[in-house]
């Protein structure tokens, strides 16, 4: 059996680790897009102290934003948890250890995945949102 | 296996950011799940990403993502295409290179508001 490092040759003969293989490949390409464009939004063309509520309020008028902050969400929590899947079947040799490890992995995943999914669905705009830039440290 | 050579350098160093960019992921979407308690919280907890030492850890960040991004289209090219692997080590140059000139444009703006430089990008009196 094939444990997928990730790296060598492409594999062969389907199964869940050529599906991971291919997954890191196609994943990969689309975050390198989705995640260098979120950095440069929140840090560049806006500064980070003003990524208030106000600013969420006013990108996510626009559902574009949902469904693009819910790919970077899902690609990057799938992409990073089976990354370090892969980490503890490269280090961990015990095989108990190996299985719990891997189940509370899941677990986080699931955990995480939803939190950051309610987050994004239930947001809603509010009265009296404060100021856009409201950081008092500059 | 890789062992000396610029080979396990870029894995290591790609495994490292890799994770440390998980944690990041961890981190953030607990701090977005704030927005489910309202603009004074969700603002008063934002307000860490804009100390100056978070600033500087946000560098690592950066450093780490444009690291991973580069170099993962390495592996996708020795992977995809055969001839590529005699220029795997070129291309880890290439790699270094592309993540430093990066790093140091973005990162600019990062750290520029902890001296005091204005770049225009925090609107005043908004």
């Amino acid at each position: 059996m094939r444990i997928s490092s990730g790296y060598g040759s492409r594999p062969v003969g389907g199964g869940f680790e050529t599906f991971s293989w291919y997954f890191f490949r196609v994943s990969g390409v689309a975050l390198i897009f989705l995640a260098i464009i979120h950095l440069f939004l929140n840090h560049v063309s806006t500064d980070v102290s003003c990524t208030s509520y106000q600013l969420v309020q006013i990108r996510y008028a626009n559902p574009f934003w949902r469904v693009y902050d819910w790919l970077l969400l899902t690609l990057g929590l799938l992409h990073g948890m089976n990354g370090l899947r892969v980490v503890i079947d490269d280090y961990v040799r015990s095989h108990g250890w190996r299985l719990s490890l891997q189940s509370l992995l899941a677990i986080v995943t699931l955990v995480f995945f939803m939190l950051g999914t309610i987050t994004l669905i239930i947001f809603h705009n509010v009265p009296n949102p404060g100021l856009i830039c409201p950081s008092t440290h500059f | 296996m890789y062992k000396g050579q610029s080979g396990m350098w870029s894995w290591l160093f790609h495994r490292i950011a890799g994770l440390g960019i998980l944690l990041f992921l961890l981190v953030h979407i607990v701090d977005i799940a704030l927005l489910n308690f309202g603009p004074q919280v969700y603002n008063e907890g934002i307000a860490l990403f804009s100390t100056p030492p978070i600033r500087i850890i946000t560098l690592a960040l950066v450093a780490g993502l444009f690291y991973h991004s580069f170099n993962g289209v390495r592996i996708i090219l020795i992977d995809f295409w055969p001839k590529a692997s005699r220029f795997q080590g070129m291309m880890f140059i290439i790699v270094m290179a592309l993540t430093f000139l990066c790093f140091v444009g973005i990162g600019w703006y990062i750290v520029a508001p902890i001296f005091g430089i204005k770049l225009g990008n925090m609107p005043a009196g908004m």
